[in-house]
């Protein structure tokens, strides 16, 4: 500690003499004099910056919902047959208290409704991946074929998937396999597309690696192409579920049986508010865990 | 045979571009000896990185052939091994499997598991990257990527390794390590090697002739220098060198006195 101002002296008139030493010295020369001076300076300026920074982040989303309930009860408050979120909380509490029950094929849990319409989705969304990947590395990889069904995808894309019910009322001639085809065809464009656009945006310097090696075409596909493409295939079956997911209610309400969307209806023929906003809530929250579920495993094969 | 390891007769290559045919380069001429050290050296867009793709077999010629070893190119193959200037590597392999992956493909049908495992360790230990032969591209620096691309090149034990400006995007500290790199491995494998690069420099300490191109459009062999300092060579030794002055003033003065006019 002794030595310290000793340097300090020396270096004094250094400085006065050559300007070029500049700040690097100057700061060396302050910092045990101000040390000396006032005990302890610097924390103030870190601790106010670094207490607050996940606060609020985790705060705003409370507040936001807090606010967004409270706006709710006013309303349910105000008049009509909103129910307010007390009635709800308690008619969810029950709803939850026993998600399994099965009273005939008509009257079951909340957990074998969602279930039932996760089952379609998996079913419906999962044979579209079968076909629309394997089409949307074709359609990427040959620009006749893309150029071919090219103006069929623009046309029926835009289509809602709920047009196609009748259709495949029609064909199956029955609703749950009708459904599970609407879900189908839901899926299938946002995979054809994402997956084709994936393998259209190979950088070349892979392409090329692949050329002056002479790669095997099976090789090729196995360490280049697949691994290349494979989050945009990601992004083709995020977006798919999610789709699939909203469309599910809406086929579920018009084919009837088992599932979330059936269970709305239903509620809705029973004038049970309370427990169409309980669905509204599910439905909500399990497409949140399925895209978070996805945004987990797309981080998973993202190579960046 | 080994005077004319590879073979570049008279080799033409013109572009079909909107604007109608574009001549990049025309009549490139060049025998390189097996075991020799020859870098193209030109000013951007002089087609010197064309010459290379042509040799690498990524590119047809329109006119002319190339020979290697007596055999013609017709296509990329693995008897040549490229160093790509921007490594291209691939992100979601780790160093090992992306030597692997090369050393897979040529020796694979041959030898057993273990021992194509082997050829890439060595490869690695080669360029000195034993240690980090399991990490992705993304987790090492960009002179450690640029020395897995050229483990994977030399790995396959090609006839000729072919490098385009595989220094260029590296910091001045970082290159200088990895020319002092190459120039040990190369003495070491006895490697002929075709070098594409705008460093002055570079091509001095490293070759042993060097192919001055002319500006394109239709650019070809403007002179040929031979670098006539021996090896080893030392960086630090040749700064002071008056042979290595020469050499240097001499491909400057193409560079910057002949070629700069059109260049502009």
């Amino acid at each position: 500690m002794s030595a310290a101002p000793a340097v300090v002296h020396t270096l004094k008139p250094l400085r006065v003499e050559s300007v070029d030493i500049g700040p690097t010295d100057a700061s060396t020369q302050l910092h045990p004099a101000m040390n000396q001076a006032s005990a302890a300076p610097e924390p103030p300026l870190y601790v106010r910056t670094k207490a607050p920074d996940w606060l609020p982040r985790v705060l705003a989303p409370i507040i936001g919902l807090a606010l967004f309930v409270a706006l709710w009860a006013i309303i349910a408050k105000a008049g009509g047959r909103l129910p307010d979120p007390a009635s709800t909380w308690h008619s969810a509490l029950e709803v939850f208290g026993s998600p399994f029950y099965k009273k005939g094929p008509n009257d079951q849990g909340i957990g074998w409704n969602v279930l039932t319409s996760l089952g379609r989705v998996g079913i419906g969304f999962g044979m579209a991946a079968l076909i629309g990947i394997p089409l949307g590395f074709m359609l990427g990889r040959f620009r006749f074929l893309s150029d071919m069904a090219a103006p069929i995808i623009s046309i029926l894309k835009p289509v809602s998937p709920l047009a196609w019910l009748p259709i495949g009322l029609m064909v199956f001639k029955a609703a749950n396999p009708a459904a599970i085809y609407v879900i189908f065809v839901c899926s299938l464009w946002p995979m054809i597309v994402n997956t084709a656009v994936g393998v259209r945006h190979i950088p070349q310097d892979y392409l090329n690696v692949a050329r002056v090696l002479d790669l095997s075409e099976w090789t090729v596909f196995r360490k280049i192409l697949f691994p290349a493409v494979l989050p945009y295939m990601i992004t083709g079956v995020r977006l798919s579920i999610g789709v699939a997911w909203l469309v599910i209610v809406a086929a579920e309400m018009l084919t009837g049986g088992v599932g979330i969307g059936f269970w709305v209806w239903d509620e809705w023929n029973n004038l049970n508010v309370q427990h169409i906003i309980i669905a509204i809530f599910t439905v909500g929250i399990v497409g949140l865990a399925l895209e978070q579920v996805m945004i987990l495993l797309a981080r998973r094969v993202s190579y960046e | 045979m080994t005077d004319r390891y590879l073979q570049i007769d008279n080799v033409a290559m013109v572009f079909e571009t909107k604007k109608g045919p574009f001549c990049a380069i025309e009549k490139i001429d060049l025998d390189i000896r097996a075991g020799e050290f020859v870098s193209l050296i030109g000013h951007s867009g002089c087609g010197k990185s064309t010459l290379l793709n042509i040799v690498a077999g990524l590119l047809r010629p329109t006119e002319g052939h190339v020979l290697l070893a007596e055999r013609e190119v017709s296509g990329p193959g693995p008897d040549r091994g490229v160093v790509f200037q921007n490594h291209s590597l691939l992100p979601w392999l780790t160093c090992f499997e992306n030597v692997q992956l090369a050393v897979e493909r040529v020796f694979g049908a041959a030898e057993k598991k273990a021992a194509v495992k082997e050829r890439v360790r060595r490869a690695l230990e080669l360029v000195q990257l034993g240690h980090a032969q399991h990490k992705y591209p993304h987790e090492i620096s960009g002179g450690m990527k640029q020395r897995v691309g050229i483990a994977r090149a030399l790995s396959i034990e090609p006839k000729v390794l072919l490098l385009d400006e595989p220094f260029g995007a590296l910091d001045a500290l970082t290159r200088a390590r990895l020319q002092d790199e190459l120039m040990r491995i190369v003495a070491a494998t006895g490697s002929t090697v075709l070098m594409v690069t705008h460093d002055v420099d570079e091509a001095v300490l490293l070759s042993d002739r060097v192919v001055m191109m002319t500006n394109g459009p239709a650019a070809t062999i403007g002179g040929i220098l031979a670098i006539d300092l021996p090896r080893p060579r030392d960086r630090i030794a040749l700064a002071g060198h008056r042979r290595y002055m020469a050499l240097r003033a001499e491909l400057l003065e193409f560079l910057y006195r002949k070629q700069m006019r059109e260049a502009a």
